[in-house]
């Protein structure tokens, strides 16, 4: 219909030639389509992997936009993801310690090391409730692995863990504490173990609560419980020797968080028992943690490395049954 | 050998509508996990081949499943049953600048939406200057983007989107966006797609869009395909089927004003009859209309009146041209109106026809709309009215020295057809 009087161009005359302008080659009929994408009813567990790792720029950028868009308007931007983590160690070290009077030593040290694990963990849990839900534009009008929302709470929560490892160096500076070098090895297994529950239990609570919004609600409480459930600010050896006498020590390691708290507590914390000194005539001794090697520490990282792993992909297979319509619940 | 570029085999797609939304625990508890709904098929069984390079339109009014298909082959929904195989890229453009960040900057908001739409970080950074460029939008590009107007923020999302140079591309009625000379440019980008060889898919119910771009058209209504064909053709029937114009009907006997005369059947020839429902434009079109009458009616004057499908007046006769009298004797006869062409394009159009007195203002009877001719174009020309203009092309300052095939015609420059070309822009 329009009368297009143009000069030709060189990419008329010859289409079938990539031409390349601006340093990006352009597009040739026949090269870029062997890839064939099939779109059903059905979840591929391979195709979704693949979808993941494919796009994990995508999640980077997910992120990045979280906590941009969290902390850019404020003035004191990233100090703010410290203030809430600062305050819950400070409470809790004025009621353990002032109130309560425990002789444990360096008591705020020890509180540090399990709050970084459950403060990952909490953080990327709690966010990944409402991730979905709260991004139905996008969810609606574009196409792209879901997952990665739901990981991007995760993401955002691994930033603000490396800003507390941060803090914590310093802290172990001031006090001049070393943690058990030898045993340093365990952190980036436990670490990685822990990433892979976390993004499990995130995955499937963002697409749960897209059906059942109480999800959220019903996180924010169990997740108080769990926390308690947790040696955070207790240590397991308070609780270990009552549950020995039942045998319920596993049921107690079964919480995944629980030997990850542990191993942190373990190596940089560096002390599995303490003598208090004050009303203690037989000097007993407190236990802390078990004060079994290495090796037990890396087992128990390595069976909540297996069964996330596990379920982790059944994170996947529910999320993908659950995102087939997600665009039309939200 | 034709490969195609989108497989869409089976493909049904069911909605649940819930009478009312309980998606809290306790009202799923209290409902023992059942929910009531009533289900809709949004599509079923479609089944669409979709060629690569081609570019293939959708046509359907609201509701008809043409945006869910759309979305399915995109992959935002998941089909109820059968399976969509897309070879090649991928990118879908439903929304102009979807997934945008308001409170991060353009530059931001670029690799976003770029990695959204499934391109790497290297891929963006190497076409970044091209789509900041496209979208006009270099001195804005580090504000934020809640601060762009909705023109800036069409067009960032129109540049990524068309930046992402997809084998396939999905388009969402998304193409009449910002002022005219960003229409222009929208337009230029889809040209050279399909230059290129990539294949688009364009959802719409505009039919003038269809007709200019796409190579055939598929017609959809209540989730089912009703035909794949040509946008003439597809247009015709989209036009004709569902917006429930129907095919040609004829009257029946109406009531006689002033009991004198009676316009009984009305019936319409064209050109094509006998061949096809349609005429095309530029054939000619006969309406005769019979007349019974009681009494000689010495002084009649025929009227026709035609409207289009908007039910706006496209010609009525004039009602003292002479050359409208008729005499009508007792028992009555036909009258015959005759157009030698019709220059008319697509629609479907309605014919009035009437007989009133010369002498005074006396109605002897009026049919309102009382048949209907089509008119399919088998061209790409728009509008209502076929207009056949001569084009022709010269330099300024210099004589017109060449003709340039008219409308419709391919257009292929060569030397011949524009002599002194190459010497003005050396």
């Amino acid at each position: 219909m329009s009368l297009g009087i143009e000069k030709p161009a060189a990419a008329d005359s010859e289409p079938e030639r990539p031409v390349v302008i601006g340093g990006s080659t352009r597009f040739v009929p026949g090269q870029s389509n062997d890839r064939i994408t099939i779109v059903n009813g059905k979840v591929q567990l391979g195709q979704r992997l693949k979808d993941l790792w494919r796009n994990r720029d995508l999640l980077i950028l997910l992120t990045r936009t979280e906590l941009k868009v969290k902390y850019k308007e404020s003035v004191l931007g990233y100090a703010w993801s410290m203030l809430n983590p600062a305050l819950v160690l400070a409470i809790y070290y004025m009621i353990f310690k002032v109130i309560s009077r425990t002789q444990q030593p360096h008591f705020a040290i020890w509180l540090f090391c399990g709050l970084l694990v459950w403060n990952l963990f909490n953080n990327s849990a709690q966010g990944s409730t409402t991730v979905v839900v709260g991004k139905a534009g996008i969810i609606k009008k574009v196409a792209f692995p879901r997952e990665l929302l739901a990981m991007s709470t995760v993401g955002v929560a691994v930033v603000l863990f490396a800003i507390q490892v941060g803090v914590l160096i310093v802290f172990l500076a001031a006090f001049q504490l070393t943690p058990d070098w030898g045993s340093l090895w365990l952190l980036p297994l436990a670490f990685v173990a822990l990433l892979v529950f976390t993004s499990a239990v995130s995955i499937f609570l963002s697409a749960v609560n897209v059906y059942l919004r109480d999800t959220q609600h019903l996180t924010e409480v169990a997740l108080m419980a769990w926390f308690w459930l947790t040696p955070i600010v207790y240590p397991f050896g308070q609780v270990g020797s009552h549950l020995a006498k039942y045998h319920l020590t596993w049921l107690y390691l079964a919480n995944p968080v629980a030997p990850i708290a542990m191993t942190f507590q373990r190596v940089i914390y560096n002390q599995t028992s303490y003598i208090p000194t004050k009303n203690n005539p037989g000097h007993a001794v407190v236990p802390l943690l078990p004060s079994y090697g290495d090796g037990w520490y890396a087992m128990m990282i390595g069976i909540v490395f297996v069964v996330s792993i596990g379920l982790f992909l059944l994170s996947l297979v529910v999320f993908g049954r659950l995102e087939g319509n997600f665009a039309e619940e939200l | 050998m034709v490969t195609n570029a989108i497989e869409v085999r089976e493909i049904s797609k069911q909605f649940k509508l819930y009478t009312e939304k309980q998606t809290s625990l306790k009202e799923r508890i209290i409902k023992g996990g059942k929910m009531p709904f009533t289900p809709f098929w949004a599509l079923r069984d479609v089944n669409v081949d979709i060629h690569q390079g081609e570019t293939f339109g959708i046509l359907g009014r609201n509701g008809c499943g043409k945006s869910t298909l759309l979305k399915c082959i995109a992959g935002i929904l998941k089909p109820t049953s059968g399976e969509i195989r897309v070879r090649g890229s991928l990118a879908a453009m439903l929304e102009l600048g979807a997934g945008f960040q308001p409170d991060l900057s353009g530059r931001d908001n670029i690799f976003l939406n770029g990695s959204l739409l499934g391109l790497s970080h290297a891929d963006i950074e190497k076409r970044y200057d091209d789509i900041v460029a496209f979208a006009e939008l270099e001195d804005f590009i580090d504000n934020q983007v809640k601060f762009y107007s909705s023109g800036m923020y069409v067009r960032l999302g129109f540049a990524v989107a068309v930046n992402v140079e997809p084998d396939v591309l999905l388009v969402d009625e998304v193409l009449a966006v910002g002022d005219a000379s960003f229409q222009r440019k929208c337009m230029d980008h889809v040209k050279k797609f399909q230059r290129e060889g990539r294949t688009i898919l364009v959802v719409s119910h505009a039919t003038d869009v269809m007709r200019q771009n796409c190579q055939r058209v598929m017609v959809m209504n209540h989730g089912q395909v009703i035909t794949i064909d040509e946008p003439g053709e597809g247009i015709r029937v989209f036009l004709a089927d569902l917006l429930g114009v129907g095919t040609l009907e004829h009257s029946e006997s109406g009531g006689i004003v002033g009991n004198v005369l009676a316009i009984g059947t009305v019936t319409a020839e064209h050109g094509g009859s006998g061949e096809r429902m349609h005429l095309y434009p530029g054939e000619s079109l006969t309406i005769t209309a019979d007349v019974d009458s009681l009494a000689p009616v010495p002084n009649g004057m025929a009227t026709i009146a035609i409207h289009d499908d908007n039910n706006e007046l496209v010609f009525a006769s004039d009602p003292d041209d002479p050359m409208c009298a008729v005499e009508v004797p007792e028992g009555g006869g036909m009258v015959r109106f005759h157009f030698p062409e019709v220059p008319l394009l697509d629609g479907t159009y309605s014919v009035s026809v009437g007989v009133r007195s010369a002498t005074d203002t006396a109605i002897y009877d009026w049919k309102d709309q009382v048949t209907k001719f089509e008119v399919a174009n088998p061209g790409r020309a728009t509008g209502r009215v076929r207009l056949l203009p001569d084009i022709s092309f010269r330099l300024r300052g210099l004589g017109y020295t060449g003709e340039v095939p008219a409308v419709g015609a391919e257009f292929a420059p060569s030397p011949s057809i524009l002599p002194g070309w190459e010497e003005s822009t050396a």
